[in-house]
């Protein structure tokens, strides 16, 4: 059956020379079980995964060691039986060649396996189980970027996918993993197909596969007889197999500049990731093995392998031959968007698709970079319409604002533009460059920027505190002035009234009454008080003391007056005057107690029998 | 064993300049070798005497600058603009006038701005520019006759030594007025019959000129098969005069008639050689069509209506002008766009 699927094209792309027969030559072989697996905790997009096991643990094949704790995250399982000897920092596949913290796992080679539970029949379950099926097998996707699975097939309410695309396009050189995976296993390829489809209920259902891939294409064609899946076979074009020009090869459409494929009803799955979720539903195995391509010129039987997870590459590469004196850089990935490794010790993980070790001769170094002519070469081949060279002058000049406005962070790194560059400058890696100083100077700014709302918080909260007490002290110099116009009125009235009583001398006498009352008070609880030690005291001098209390009375309504004055001014030594007051009241107090306690010390004296 | 360490992509498959470079001096043979028939020894000594001064000029500014030399030179980038003026400036030129322009092309134009890449203007067409205005004598009266070149009077020998005496007066008895300039300066006064009896016409329309267009045609074709340029910048080119052309001069009595736009003078070497330098050209499709149309339609005023009977220079330099413009207002619709993100940051954002 011809394809008769409508087709479109993407922009640019190139021709690299494919050099993918030298790995289809064998049938997928296992790679066996090395004598150490390292686990990083890590292996795909989101957060890593805890530990639950301790070192010197027992664990069986496909028992759970490390499960989600928090954020977007899979589990990782045991990939064979064995011991846990070590956790703790190893270097894993990364551009950067850094360390993470991995589960080291030591097989006891008998490769038991946990209790696994099959399902045969998924379609009896709640979608939601099936997802969790998928979620606790530990998949993530299998094509190189390592997003959760479940988690890609659960979007957002809005979003129905109408379109489920499978991407067998793979078509960067030198890997077949895909290819082969498809020849061999285009049951299991089309059963997760089956299972993603049923979970997400799309419209159309398509496989896309560069036609490079004859083998593979018959094996999937057999495969989906009876089911509804559709297979396009489209033109080999790097980069065919780029999940936004996949989608415009098979749609027509493109996905939104900073959306997501499901914005447009569309969701790209990998052909490794629907074997995954295949056999973790009908076999209940967990994640814990992938086809890795091993070629390259420095191998000797360069092929395909089904690899455990954790398997150090040293170990992999030895499987497939190879020539330790001929290997000049090891590329994990693909020719045009894998990164080299620095060392052979890093760990075969979920979304290791591919080991080249290559030549000298095969992959040589580019020749030194010279100025750009602005032939626009870059800009023809460029899959996303981009404008590579203004992106490369605006990134070497540091314009980020300027690459950012052109653009910069659609491009998809795919490296057409270097492949193609007459300079031979290494465009991608200015993109990498100003996309990094660009998403620092943002997280720079996003932390200027909340320093500056909590210091303008600060400031607002500051001057509101400060404009409220304003705000209460106005209210007690109008309640102040009130009660003394107030005051004011009733003296007049009184006046008037001919009680021509000096305010000083009314005053006086009120506090004449309470001082009495009080007095007569102190006398009182003299009187009851306990039995006085047997003073050697002087007689106090009775006269100084009464004196000293007149004085501070008398001070004290000479500041009261003041201070009612100045209330009724409204003047500016209110405060003082009120405080003042408040020590005069004191010193008034403090007068009478002495006066009282001499008074005291004196009737004992004098009346020493009395309290019997 | 420590590996190559290396950013993506670790394929490529380059042309690099230096061969981008080597087809343009190829494809531009074809033109030199019909212009040696048509018109004798003198561009072939000019294109030898100005890549030979290029490439000193540069390696001289090269080591003012502190650059490796050999590694720049082998660019040809520098080969390239001496051998655009070789086949540009009249057969007789004196070997001064050829100096200057190839050291203000290289040292000014080229070098001056940075270097290869940096030259917002075409260095070959500001060094052409600037002896047209500066010697115009010898950049009109320098035209070589047309004849075969076993036909023509002065040999290899007399070429070079008129060349090289530098003295207007040697010449004299071998050059003749362009076709562009004849039609131009008779043209006002004459009708086209009368015009077109002049020697320089030939049989045909511009006697030996047709030919050597022609060559150059055939040049920038296989330049456009072998994807070095693309037909954007050419074709917007020529159709703009076309188009200009038939709009204005349908009357063949008072301006020249559009066989003559097309295949007198340096339309063709312009078109495909010089307006399609990417340095200082646009950048965009879009771009580029805008930009070869713009010199199309000043070359056609210029012609009709300015002072000098040829044009492409001061039209290609003109819209080199206006390139940062054009750049900015045509970029690409980028991938998961609505549109393009025109001007500089006031477009709006899609």
């Amino acid at each position: 059956m011809p394809s008769t699927i409508k087709l479109w094209d993407f922009s640019g792309g190139i021709h690299p020379v494919e050099n993918k027969q030298i790995s289809t030559g064998r049938p997928i072989q296992s790679a066996g079980i090395p004598g150490q697996l390292v686990l990083p905790l890590q292996q795909h997009i989101g957060e890593p995964a805890e530990p639950i096991v301790a070192v010197g643990d027992v664990v069986l094949k496909g028992q759970k060691i490390a499960d989600v704790s928090y954020g977007m995250s899979v589990p990782v399982h045991a990939p064979t039986s064995g011991v846990i000897e070590r956790i703790g920092d190893y270097p894993v596949p990364h551009p950067s060649g850094m360390s993470d913290q991995c589960i080291v796992l030591k097989p006891d080679d008998k490769d038991e396996w946990c209790e696994r539970f099959p399902i045969s029949d998924y379609r009896t379950l709640e979608r939601d189980q099936v997802l969790g099926i998928i979620h606790s097998a530990g998949i993530s996707g299998m094509g190189g970027a390592g997003f959760p699975t479940d988690i890609k097939l659960k979007p957002p309410r809005d979003r129905k996918v109408d379109t489920l695309i499978l991407n067998g396009a793979e078509c960067e050189p030198y890997i077949t993993a895909d290819d082969m995976t498809m020849r061999e296993r285009a049951g299991k390829v089309v059963a997760g197909l089956k299972i993603m489809a049923w979970i997400l209920r799309p419209e159309r259902c398509v496989i896309g596969i560069e036609d490079n891939k004859p083998e593979a294409t018959a094996a999937l064609r057999d495969a989906i007889q009876g089911t509804q899946i559709e297979i396009a076979v489209i033109p080999t074009k790097y980069p065919s197999g780029g999940e936004k020009q996949l989608i415009q090869i098979l749609t027509g459409m493109e996905v939104p500049s900073g959306g997501i494929p499901a914005d447009i009803g569309v969701m790209c799955q990998n052909v490794g990731t629907a074997v995954a979720v295949a056999d973790a539903v009908f076999e209940g195995s967990p994640l814990i093995s992938r086809v890795v391509t091993v070629t390259g010129g420095a191998t000797d039987s360069p092929g395909n392998f089904e690899v455990l997870l954790g398997t150090p590459m040293a170990y992999l590469l030895e499987q497939a031959g190879l020539q330790q004196d001929r290997v000049s850089r090891l590329v994990l990935g693909g020719p045009m968007m894998g990164y080299t490794l620095n060392t052979t010790a890093v760990p075969v993980i979920k979304t290791s698709n591919c080991i080249i070790a290559a030549t000298a001769s095969e992959l040589p170094a580019p020749p030194p970079e010279q100025a750009c002519i602005r032939c626009g070469q870059c800009a023809e081949v460029c899959p996303m319409e981009l404008l590579p060279q203004q992106l490369f002058w605006h990134s070497k000049a540091a314009e980020f604002e300027k690459a950012e406005h052109l653009n910069l962070f659609d491009c998809i790194e795919c490296g057409a533009c270097s492949y193609v560059c007459p300079s031979s400058i290494p465009l991608v890696q200015y993109y990498r460059y100003a996309k990094g100083e660009i998403r620092v100077q943002r997280a720079e700014q996003l932390k200027a920027d909340r320093a500056r709302e909590r210091f303008e918080a600060r400031q607002q909260r500051l001057e509101r505190e400060q404009q409220e007490k304003e705000l209460r002290r106005k209210e007690r110099a109008k309640a102040a002035a009130e009660a003394q116009a107030q005051k004011k009125a009733e003296a007049e009235q009184s006046a008037a009234s001919g009680e021509a009583v000096d305010e000083r001398a009314a005053k006086s006498a009120l506090v004449e009454q309470a001082l009495a009352r009080k007095k007569a008070n102190s006398e009182a609880s003299n009187a009851k008080a306990a039995p006085p030690p047997e003073a050697e005291q002087e007689t106090p001098d009775l006269d100084a003391l009464e004196k000293q209390f007149s004085q501070a009375q008398s001070k004290l309504e000479t500041m009261q007056a003041m201070l009612e004055d100045a209330k009724a001014q409204q003047a500016d030594n209110v405060d003082k005057l009120e405080r003042a007051v408040a020590k005069n009241h004191d010193r008034v107090k403090r007068a009478e107690e002495a006066l009282a306690d001499a008074r005291k010390t004196l009737a004992i004296h004098t009346e020493p029998q009395s309290i019997k | 064993m420590a590996f190559v360490q290396q950013s993506s992509p670790h394929a490529h498959k380059a042309r690099p300049t230096s061969k981008v470079m080597l087809w343009v001096i190829l494809a531009a043979l074809p033109g030199l070798l019909t212009q040696t028939l048509f018109f004798g020894w003198g561009n072939l000594i000019n294109v030898a005497w100005c890549i030979a001064i290029a490439l000193a000029s540069e390696a001289a500014v090269l080591k003012l600058r502190s650059k490796p030399i050999a590694f720049v030179l082998k660019d040809n980038t520098a080969a390239v603009t001496g051998l655009l003026l070789g086949l540009s400036l009249p057969q007789f030129a004196p070997w001064w006038v050829s100096a200057v322009a190839v050291i203000s092309a290289i040292v000014i134009a080229k070098q001056l701005y940075g270097g290869l890449g940096s030259n917002p203007f075409n260095p070959a067409m500001v060094g052409y520019a600037l002896v047209l205005i500066s010697f115009p004598v010898a950049m009109t009266t320098n035209w070589a006759e047309p004849a075969m070149l076993w036909d023509k009077a002065p040999g290899f020998g007399d070429t070079l030594a008129a060349i090289a005496s530098g003295q207007q007066t040697a010449v004299d008895g071998w050059t003749m007025a362009t076709p562009l300039d004849e039609y131009k300066h008779k043209i006002a006064t004459h009708t086209a019959e009368e015009v077109l009896v002049h020697p320089t016409f030939g049989d045909a329309f511009a006697k030996g000129w047709e030919w050597v267009n022609a060559a150059f045609l055939a040049g920038g074709l296989l330049l456009i098969g072998l994807r070095i340029i693309t037909w954007h910048i050419p074709a917007a080119f020529l159709g703009a005069l076309i188009v200009m052309s038939l709009a204005f001069g349908s009357n063949a009595d008072e301006f020249a008639p559009l066989s003559l736009h097309l295949l007198a003078g340096g339309t063709m070497l312009g078109a495909f050689f010089i307006a399609t330098d990417p340095v200082s050209a646009a950048t965009s499709h879009q771009g580029k069509m805008i930009y070869g149309a713009g010199i199309g339609v000043l070359i056609y005023l210029i012609r009709s209506w300015g002072n000098y009977p040829d044009a492409v220079a001061f039209s290609v330099l003109l819209m080199n002008f206006a390139v940062p413009f054009i750049d900015h207002y045509t970029p690409p619709r980028t991938y998961g766009h609505h549109k393009a993100r025109r001007g500089f940051f006031g477009g709006g954002r899609s």
